[in-house]
């Protein structure tokens, strides 16, 4: 049951003393224990490598008709005509553009809202606030979806109306004549975003909390206001934190599913009409789409492959970020 | 000619601070109620809240930087921006929980609780039928899931921090790039490797809940092994060397000094994962396929579940079908908000507690005395 020391008997002469080799010798229980572990770690690697490879093998009729190039360049996606044509180019824009407007909405809450929890509320409202941050990011995708697409898409309508009335001048509030205003991105990209605030908020707070109290004070010394504290100190001190946190919600972002099934047309297309009714994103989509022939799960799993890659490089690029800056170090994501 | 100014500290609030406050709401309000409702008909409450923000905090800072320079102009503005997005956020937290409360208490009875959806038609209204059959199904799919997903997640999570093996730097790469794998696409996975080719010849891989919990085992896999991980490293390295030291070997002190000591994290760290899935509704759609009927036995034919049900329901043109939607909603929510509450009471700090134990006991002394 012990570990075994061993100490390398040494002459007592000799006086430049050869450093004592400690090996261990482990015992039966350990050796099962590291086997058990290990071989749950190389579990993990195969069978992610599995997915990717899987998800490659099943892909291959959709880039073998269209070639890779031709598939990630396409953006419509007709099964019905001879030859069919499916592209991923569509769905792709869809994707990015709903993200896109969920991050440019969710950033400036979620910092904001660390800012407040962070700085400027009392222990007892911080511990509530904290709270709350977590209720929100408990509650359900689908629960956001149901709620956006009864209930929010007819309240924004009036708000996407006025711009494209009065604002009609600036290309992305353009819409096409008696376009309906329900279920666009702008709607979706709102919705998305109040599932990524809490991730933005929770990360944006670790950072913020590990601001050195001798420079938040030392700013104050100097006369700043508490906003100058934040700014000169704060802020640039959890630079690191906000942008990985950002991303890790773009991310989050991309891979949404529900809401976008139940907000958007899904009907590939792209225009830079984001408050009008149209538009897919490649995991709606799949959602929508999965029930086809052969064929068409092929396109998917291309599909999904893209998706899949993309939001890979994005958590990877945030989880980089956070910990190589001068806040994040200790963070965990 | 000014004697004796009275110091002030930069965060008070006067009087004279408040009344500006409330005049530039007011104004705002005016101005806004003049320029959008008047002049331009009609941007909506929701847009109309947001341009009265706009024009309070443009007059804020006005007014301020006229009375005592720009600087305190920018605090006070910012302060006020701060707040009032930190407040925002939860206004649709609030708007959520209390929509699927309203919209689901009247459809919700304790029938609701008891039958499926046999031989109920579009016309019959919301409150005939159940969701019996999609209660179970989520119990057996999600209950299936931490069944596979638990114990490797556990190991993953001590094999990342415990042990000293060189293939733990690939692994802990491996269990991010899955926590940021769409559930979409594991569903898609389980459907198109084992569903689509194996379907007419093997009857465990066709649609039903096991298919399910297979793919939903694969999204809670790194929701248990990261926060799992987290958690194990904040026990201290003192204890572990404690027991080292006593002559144990590395697998009796993760078995009987790391675990025990990290046992509430791990705890709230799990039933966090479990409302996470319980509410994932994408991988389902491709593998639990969906059923009217009850259907307890998650190995053979298709299964409901409850985000299922309330998926389906909703997206149908009939005001019935989408009152049970909500029915079923209003039930996911419970379950999920029950779990969180459970969470929160495992993972409460222990540090809070002995002052009011020894205030009990002060006061049992009292009764004695």
């Amino acid at each position: 049951m012990t570990d075994v020391v061993v100490l390398e008997e040494q002459p007592a002469a000799r006086p430049p003393r050869t450093p004592r080799v400690v090996t261990d010798v482990p015992t039966q229980a350990d050796r099962v224990f590291d086997r058990v572990t290990l071989s749950a770690g190389i579990f993990v690697l195969v069978l992610l490598g599995c997915v990717g490879m899987f998800l490659l093998l099943r892909s291959r009729p959709a880039f073998d008709e269209s070639g890779i190039f031709g598939f990630l360049s396409r953006s419509e996606w007709r099964t019905d005509v001879q030859p069919q044509r499916i592209g991923v180019l569509g769905l792709l824009f869809g994707t990015v553009v709903v993200a896109t407007i969920a991050i440019l909405i969710a950033v400036p809450l979620g910092v904001f809202t660390a800012l407040f929890i962070q700085e400027y509320a009392s222990p007892r409202v911080r511990r509530i606030l904290s709270g709350l941050v977590d209720l929100l990011a408990a509650v359900p995708g689908l629960i956001f979806g149901l709620w956006g697409f009864l209930y929010v898409s007819p309240q924004l309508v009036p708000l996407s109306r006025w711009l494209t009335r009065n604002l009609g001048w600036i290309p992305i509030f353009k819409t096409d004549q008696n376009a309906a205003l329900v279920n666009s991105m702008f709607i979706a990209g709102v919705v998305v975003s109040l599932m990524i605030v809490p991730i933005i908020a929770a990360v944006s707070r670790e950072v913020f909390a590990q601001t050195p109290p001798g420079e938040k004070e030392a700013a104050l010394a100097l006369g700043s206001t508490r906003w100058g504290m934040i700014r000169t100190v704060v802020l640039p001190y959890g630079k690191g934190g906000i942008i990985g946190g950002s991303m890790l919600g773009f991310g989050r972002a991309l891979g949404e599913t529900i809401v976008v099934v139940l907000l958007l047309p899904q009907v590939p297309q792209i225009t830079g009409h984001v408050l009008q009714n149209c538009c897919a994103t490649i995991s709606g989509f799949i959602a929508v789409r999965a029930g086809g022939d052969r064929f068409t799960v092929s396109g998917l799993m291309a599909a999904g492959l893209v998706l899949f890659l993309i939001t890979l490089a994005v958590n990877m690029i945030a989880s980089t970020i956070v910990s190589r800056s001068r806040s994040g170090s200790g963070v965990e994501l | 000619m000014t004697p004796t100014r009275s110091p002030r500290r930069p965060r008070e609030l006067t009087p004279l601070d408040l009344g500006i406050s409330v005049a530039c709401l007011v104004s705002a309000i005016a101005v806004c109620w003049l320029f959008f409702v008047q002049l331009t008909g009609g941007i909506g409450w929701f847009g109309f809240a947001l341009a009265v923000f706009g024009v309070y905090l443009g007059l804020l800072y006005v007014v301020t930087s006229d009375r005592s320079g720009s600087h305190v102009a920018a605090d006070r503005v910012m302060t006020a921006v701060v707040t009032l997005f930190a407040f925002a956020v939860f206004v649709p937290l609030v708007l959520v929980i209390g929509y699927v409360v309203a919209k689901g208490l009247p459809a919700l009875s304790f029938h609701f609780f008891l039958q499926d959806q046999g031989g109920i038609t579009p016309s019959q209204p919301g409150s005939a039928g159940g969701g019996a059959h999609a209660i179970v199904g989520t119990l057996e799919q999600v209950g299936l899931a931490l069944l596979l997903s638990l114990p490797l997640g556990l190991a993953v999570a001590i094999f990342l921090n415990e042990s000293r093996s060189k293939w733990r730097r690939p692994v802990r790469i491996f269990v991010d790039a899955m926590s940021g794998l769409p559930s979409i696409v594991a569903g898609l996975f389980i459907y198109a490797v084992l569903i689509l080719p194996y379907a007419q010849k093997v009857h465990l891989l066709s649609f039903n809940g096991f298919m399910a919990s297979l793919a939903l085992s694969l999204t809670m896999l790194p929701t248990i092994a990261r926060p799992v991980e987290v958690v194990l490293r904040l026990v201290p390295a003192g204890l572990r060397e404690g027991s080292l030291a006593l002559g144990s070997s590395r697998a009796k002190t993760v078995w009987s000094v790391v675990l025990p000591t990290a046992r509430t994290g791990i705890a709230t760290a799990v039933v966090l994962a479990i409302a996470r899935v319980v509410g994932e509704t994408a991988p389902l759609i491709l593998t639990a396929f969906g059923f009217d009927l009850m259907n307890a036995n998650p190995f053979s034919g298709p299964q409901e579940s409850l985000p299922l049900f309330v998926f389906q329901n909703i997206r149908k043109p009939s005001v019935a079908t989408i009152s049970r939607g909500y029915a079923g909603a209003l039930a996911l929510l419970i379950v999920v908000l029950f779990l969180f509450v459970i969470a929160r009471v495992i993972g409460r700090d222990r540090s809070v507690r002995p002052p009011r134990r020894r205030r009990r006991v002060v006061a049992s002394e009292g009764v004695v005395a």
